[in-house]
């Protein structure tokens, strides 16, 4: 399988002055379920913004190291090209249009992408087939709906844009532990039927650990441990020292 | 009161909401470019100036009215664009002090550009529309006063229609809503922002042919900026409704102010009664009466 998204020695700041990653390296192959685990504060969101190239719009920067999608440096591009290129965010806090209604918002995810009306119609049937609840809401401000229906149209917003490469930070924040599982059920679903490749931030690391393949720890901004997911959740002292200890 | 002395309030206040209107048609060019990008775009006053020199220097060369129009309508699209070439890209991501303080400065080189392009001296405008008051039950309204607010109606609704049915108008909305999501979504902000910046100057050209129309055709034009901001600070600045409400309430209570309160101050309380409205809203409700009230549950 060939590497879709690599992270080499990834070095990063905000404002020229606070360092947010050290050392961070990683790499993804086409059609993988990757988590990204690590305590609040390690800098998943940092890489994963860093991978959008969206670093700029919050004055950050990459400053060691490259990122590479799909072979090409991804500092070259805007954020819109990425996504017009198939590596589709997910941001934290899901970050819904929250004046907009659900299926407006789900219609954004296609005009970014740049698809007519046929193709939006289209979108919107798979995106509702994988979350019946957004159709029956798709009328309400998105503001007005709860977290998990927030966080299915972020991840439908994203989905209608035609991921190649999906990167999600924290889907589970916030939510309900069975919200949280419908969540990670569709993300399986895509992978195992579309063969979307799926790049995970999560604090939840038990969740994570038994969807995704493999996962990657990062601590103080440095990746300190690679593994298939399955031998990681097995190690009870990794878990408590680089996940909190978080069981199932 | 008398019968008389009620009549002649109705026509006070009728006065008041048509010139509210002229008020309003100057404040929605700042609500869209507040609303899109955040910036308080002080060279507004001079994109109404710079509008209605444009065309009623046309109009005198002897270039066709809807001509004029149609090239003003073209100067002022391409001065959307080119300010958010020149100056808002390379500005992106400051701070919105930043960018009020680069709006300032445009405004004067708008005003001066305008000048060096067209002069200095003032002119006259007429679009044609008869300024001859009619009788409705008993109470004077002017004709071009009404045929304004038609066309200031006319403008809204197509705004709105263009913000609530087209994709564009969608984008827009969702940039208004969260720019950084609006930007990891993949929407292209420079040509939303370079699109709302024309259609301010859309709107800049409206008001600026009708209050050249009434005031005359001069620098002092740009002044209306002045006039705006009460409303803004009134109906919010987020608001294109807010602007349409708050214009007419200003405009009346400006007028009814000046006939009923004015004596008591010696006169001469329009010019700035609407501060002084302004003043208390601050106080009372800072987010104006329609200013974005965040949905969300809790």
């Amino acid at each position: 399988m060939s590497v879709l998204l690599e992270f080499r020695d990834v070095e990063a700041s905000y404002g020229g002055a606070i360092a947010a990653l050290h050392g961070v390296s990683l790499s993804l192959a086409e059609g993988e379920f990757a988590a990204l685990l690590g305590a609040n504060g390690a800098g998943k969101t940092t890489l994963l913004k860093a991978a959008s190239n969206l670093l700029p719009a919050e004055r950050g920067r990459i400053s060691a190291g490259h990122i590479l999608f799909d072979g090409q440096d991804v500092t070259a591009h805007d954020p819109g090209d990425h996504l017009r290129r198939g590596l589709v965010p997910v941001l934290e806090g899901r970050r819904c249009f929250k004046n907009l209604t659900i299926e407006e918002n789900l219609i954004t995810g296609a005009i970014g992408r740049g698809l007519r009306r046929t193709s939006i119609a289209q979108g919107l049937e798979q995106v509702y087939d994988l979350f019946p609840r957004l159709k029956e809401r798709r009328k309400v401000a998105a503001g007005l709906t709860s977290g998990g229906e927030q966080q299915m149209a972020a991840i439908g917003r994203g989905l209608m844009a035609r991921p190649r490469l999906f990167v999600l930070d924290e889907p589970s924040m916030g939510l309900a532990p069975l919200v949280v599982t419908e969540i990670f059920e569709a993300l399986t679903r895509l992978n195992v039927e579309t063969g979307l490749t799926l790049l995970v931030a999560e604090q939840n690391s038990a969740v994570a650990l038994k969807h995704a393949h493999n996962a990657t720890v990062i601590e103080n901004g440095r990746s300190v441990l690679q593994g298939r997911a399955a031998d990681l959740a097995a190690r009870s002292d990794i878990r408590d020292s680089y996940l909190g200890g978080a069981s199932v | 009161m008398d019968w008389f002395e009620l009549l002649f309030a109705a026509e006070v206040a009728v006065g008041g909401l048509l010139s509210g209107v002229m008020y309003a048609l100057v404040a929605i060019g700042f609500v869209l470019i507040y609303k899109t990008s955040g910036v308080l775009n002080f060279a507004q006053g001079a994109m109404v100036l710079f509008a209605a020199l444009t065309f009623v220097n046309l109009v005198e060369r002897g270039v066709p009215f809807w001509v004029s129009v149609a090239v003003t309508l073209a100067a002022m699209t391409a001065l959307g664009f080119g300010i958010e070439r020149t100056v808002l890209r390379p500005l992106a991501n400051r701070s919105p002090m930043t960018l009020f303080m680069a709006t300032l400065g445009l405004s004067y080189v708008i005003e001066g550009a305008a000048q060096l392009i067209w002069g200095t001296q003032v002119h006259r405008l007429d679009l044609g529309i008869s300024n001859a008051p009619f009788e409705v039950w008993g109470i004077f309204i002017s004709t071009f006063d009404l045929v304004a607010a038609a066309i200031a109606a006319a403008l809204v609704a197509a705004l709105t229609a263009f913000f609530r049915f087209t994709h564009t108008g969608l984008a827009f909305r969702a940039v208004a809503d969260d720019q950084f999501a609006a930007l990891a979504v993949g929407l292209r902000l420079d040509r939303i922002w370079a699109t709302v910046w024309a259609a301010a100057g859309v709107v800049a050209l409206v008001a600026g042919l009708l209050w050249g129309a009434r005031l005359g055709v001069q620098f002092s034009l740009s002044l209306i900026v002045l006039k705006a901001l009460p409303v803004l600070v009134l109906g919010g600045f987020d608001s294109i409704l807010g602007a349409i409400v708050a214009g007419l309430v200003i405009g009346a209570t400006e007028k009814l102010a000046e006939v009923y309160i004015g004596p008591f101050f010696g006169g001469g309380i329009e010019g700035w009664f609407a501060y002084a409205v302004a003043l208390i809203v601050l106080l009372v409700r800072p987010s104006g009466l329609f200013g974005q009230k965040r949905v969300e549950r809790y």
